[in-house]
């Protein structure tokens, strides 16, 4: 088990370094920042020495020690589009994206879950379909479209939900919060609603194939034969042994609900990291860009890491026969 | 049941008296990008100042007429010795902190602005010395005659001497010193809105001044004005329309009519000032992208001739940008000094003289060459570029369009990296020579730091140089003149068009655009 949990940590150690390096490596090639940071007038003397003094100039292996050392420490220096330190912006814009992607997220889990063993049971009813075909909908629609249509039912045509923004938040801490007001909840409903329908009708579809597939086996049919009420037999038997998978995607979900959030962000100027990482490519803002990579590239291996410690609590086969083979 | 009516009759009244009373306008507007920074020298850019007009004043402005007027100058001069400026300073102002504001505020600002971490230093390069003669009064030495000084005044904002000393902000911003200021997150100006909550990129809250200096010469109309940047165009454009907005600075072009078209929302127009335009290396060689070899054809005057008649100007102007834009034959904004119609001659599309053009310049099958773009900077700009491709494609010039990002386009221009390309230019000061200095000056480390055609014409450096120093407005005004007359002979440019710039906005407000993209909301009136 311990030795599991080391290789672990190793191969999440050397995921991190790779994406520093693919993320150092890429902003070399996105432009060149002076541009944005100096005014039209500059000339090409003073843009030469901002460069210098930035440490552009300096050498690759250099520049890209530098950023591990920094990063590190969790500095990963001063935006140059806000002036601000980055880690200081960061610490700001992460509880609404944490927001966004924790609501979105439960939901989608919570609903997914549901509606897929619903019609996994009712394979045949009239709604389980029309809740199958609702689903292709999430499935196939690209998000921006589904937050514009949203905005447009909602906010333009109804006039019943904001079109963009967080509204009012209440600040406890350093965290950010716009779950504890009227106006704030409201806002959140169409952005969580983009950002989970594809996790929701993954889930769902997830679900009620693993389920009929449970359903079909064999130690169901004995629990049948040895009369166990229905409840029992779908709740108990079938719904826990199917959430394995579950849980592996589920996981991965979450990470790519945070990463992905990017776009949601954007169309409903939700005031979290993803936003901000937009508008630093725009400006070629390097070190929030940096920042940002590095930051989603941890959620992700963290809650890889989570994911695989989780497959023993909930498998015990893993448990007895230790293999860990990378699964 | 007489209680409950009277209640309801003074409950009313209360009403109506508050509302006749307060003047409570909220203003709630967005547009694409947020201010930088509040710090008012750190930045020379567009939704920067913005934020910082309403904020802090400037000595002198351009109203919505782009006419200069009186800020915190009441009135400029030039003295008898045609190296200084002198600027009488309005009496009584306050900043908001309460502290008076005077001679040495501005002579503190002016030195500030000039400081090497301030972007704000280029427009003052021929500044060498700020003095105060008394509390109101302050002169400017310039390191030559320089007739239009004040036109170069318009964004430079006065802080508090006080206050930037007592928060350890006398110097701008400097991105290598590797931590924020006081003055990047907090304000104290004289202006008509006072600061009150910001979070960058999120929201940022305003009050009226209420002892603003400018009561009862300005409208001042609005006591509230909450702006949240808006980065997506069709949720700003949603905002809009679900009424969470009440102006928006940047309405997306292929919203307008829909905009307009909307009940309760009114789309209005200027020209910006900012011209579209073409670039052509003209000094190389050969280039680096064509497949002609030993020779450089943009080095030939009448394959420029050519491509100029080449571009059909009006069909971009009536499809790619669906009427949005002045057809241009000069590379300056109409409202800029030395502009006149005759000047701005339009060319005629005309591709059999085109391509007789190119046979005589020794090309009767054209060539190819590669088109560099920006895709996010300008109105349409990947459009125009398309559809010039086609029409240089009519007269046998193969271009090959390479459309990218505004960071790796101004990345490479200034670098003389591109061939041919597309450039936007503005003109701050409202005066040619800006135009020449930037876009025409040989480039040298004094000038020319746009001028990526490689044109250089030694008897037009001489007069971009004398007409700094020229004092008599006649005669500077016909040296302006004869240099357009030189650049627009030689077409070292091919103009495309002046952008148009659109506020949409409710019907009840009454907002004329202003060309420099400055909504100056103590401007901003109500329709009763």
């Amino acid at each position: 088990m311990l030795a599991v949990i080391l290789r672990r940590l190793l191969q999440s150690i050397l995921v991190m370094l790779a994406v520093a390096l693919v993320s150092f490596g890429l902003f070399r090639y996105i432009g060149d920042p002076i541009h944005n940071m100096v005014g039209q007038e500059a000339t090409l003397a003073e843009r030469e020495q901002l460069r210098e003094h930035l440490g552009l100039n300096d050498a690759v292996p250099v520049q890209f020690a530098r950023f591990v050392g920094n990063a590190l420490r969790g500095e990963f220096g001063i935006s140059y589009r806000m002036a601000r330190p980055v880690a200081d912006v960061i610490r700001e814009r992460l509880p609404a994206t944490l927001e966004l992607a924790l609501i979105s997220g439960s939901a989608a889990l919570l609903a997914g879950i549901a509606l897929g063993v619903y019609t996994a049971l009712r394979r045949d009813g009239w709604l389980s379909h029309a809740i199958m075909s609702a689903s292709l909908i999430g499935v196939s629609l690209p998000t921006f479209l589904i937050g514009i249509l949203l905005i447009y039912v909602f906010a333009v045509e109804l006039k019943v939900l904001p079109a963009f923004g967080r509204s009012e938040t209440v600040q406890l801490g350093w965290w950010n919060t716009g779950l504890l007001t009227a106006s704030g909840l409201k806002s959140l409903i169409l952005p969580a609603i983009t950002l989970g329908l594809y996790q929701l009708t993954l889930i769902m579809r997830l679900v009620r194939a693993e389920m009929l597939e449970v359903l079909r086996t064999d130690y169901i049919k004995f629990a049948r034969a040895r009369g166990l009420s229905d409840r029992s037999i779908h709740f108990r038997h079938a719904l826990k042994n199917t959430l394995l998978p579950v849980i592996t995607i589920a996981g991965l979900q979450i990470g790519s609900i945070i990463a992905f959030a990017i776009i949601t962000e954007t169309v409903f100027q939700w005031p979290g990291v993803g936003l901000l990482f937009i508008t630093a490519v725009q400006f070629v803002d390097i070190p929030v860009m940096a920042a940002y990579l590095v930051l989603i590239a941890l959620i992700f291996v963290v809650i890889n890491l989570i994911v695989d410690l989780l497959y023993f609590a909930v498998d015990p086969r893993l448990r007895v026969r230790r293999t860990g083979r990378g699964t | 049941m007489t209680k409950s009516r009277l209640a309801g009759a003074l409950a009313l009244a209360g009403t109506l008296a508050f509302a006749s009373l307060a003047h409570a306008n909220t203003l709630r507007w967005s547009s694409a990008g947020d201010s930088l920074t509040m710090d008012p020298h750190a930045q020379n850019e567009g939704p920067t100042h913005v934020l910082s007009h309403q904020v802090y004043d400037t000595l002198v402005f351009r109203d919505q007429e782009m006419q200069l007027v009186p800020r915190l100058a009441t009135e400029w001069r030039l003295t008898e010795d045609p190296t200084v400026w002198e600027f009488k300073l309005r009496q009584g102002v306050k900043f908001h902190d309460g502290s008076p504001f005077n001679a040495d505020d501005v002579v503190f600002s002016i030195q500030r602005a000039k400081h090497e971490n301030a972007d704000m230093k280029g427009l003052l390069t021929t500044v060498v010395e700020v003095s105060k003669v008394d509390d109101y009064t302050v002169r400017m030495r310039t390191d030559g005659p320089n007739p239009l000084l004040p036109n170069n005044l318009t964004n430079l904002f006065m802080m508090d001497r006080e206050w930037a000393e007592a928060n350890k902000v006398t110097v701008p911003q400097n991105y290598k010193a590797g931590e924020e200021t006081f003055a990047v997150r907090n304000a104290n100006g004289t202006g008509p809105f006072r600061l009150v909550s910001r979070e960058p990129d999120v929201r940022t809250e305003l009050v009226r001044n209420e002892a603003y200096w400018g009561k009862g010469l300005f409208p001042l109309e609005v006591s509230r004005i909450i702006h949240t940047p808006i980065k997506s165009a069709a949720t700003r454009a949603a905002a809009l329309l679900s009424g969470e907005i009440d102006f928006l600075l940047d309405p997306p072009v292929q919203d307008l009519e829909r905009l307009n078209n909307a009940r309760g929302i009114v789309v209005r127009s200027a020209p910006e000032n900012r011209t579209i335009f073409f670039g052509m290396q003209q000094s190389l060689p050969e280039l680096r992208t064509s497949n002609v070899k030993g020779r450089n054809p943009f080095a030939d005057k009448r394959v420029r001739q050519a491509m100029n008649i080449a571009i059909n100007r009006d069909a971009i102007h009536r499809v790619v940008m669906r009427g949005q834009s002045v057809p241009a034959g000069i590379v300056m904004a109409p409202f800029v000094d030395g502009y006149s119609k005759d000047i701005d001659q339009v060319p005629r599309p005309d591709v059999a003289r085109a391509k007789a053009l190119l046979a005589e310049a020794g090309y009767p099958d054209g060539f190819g060459v590669t088109l560099s773009c920006t895709n996010d900077r300008y109105i349409n700009d990947e459009a125009i570029c398309q559809a010039v491709t086609g029409m240089l494609g009519q007269i046998g010039i193969r271009v090959r369009l390479d459309a990218r990002s505004r960071s790796i386009h101004f990345a490479e221009l200034p670098r003389g990296e591109l061939d041919f390309y597309l450039l936007g230019w503005g003109v701050p000061t409202m005066d040619s020579h800006y135009v020449f200095h930037y876009l025409f000056e040989t480039k040298s480390d004094k000038g020319g730091s746009w001028n990526a055609t490689g044109y250089s014409n030694a008897e037009v450096d001489r007069m971009i140089d004398a007409m700094t120093r020229e004092v008599d407005a006649a005669k500077r005004s016909a040296m302006v003149q004869q240099v357009w007359q030189t650049l627009q002979d030689e077409v070292v440019y091919l103009p495309v068009h002046h952008q148009m710039l659109n506020w949409a906005m409710k019907d009840n407000i009454d907002f004329p655009v202003q060309s420099e993209n400055y909504p100056y909301f103590m401007l901003l009136k109500y329709r009763k």
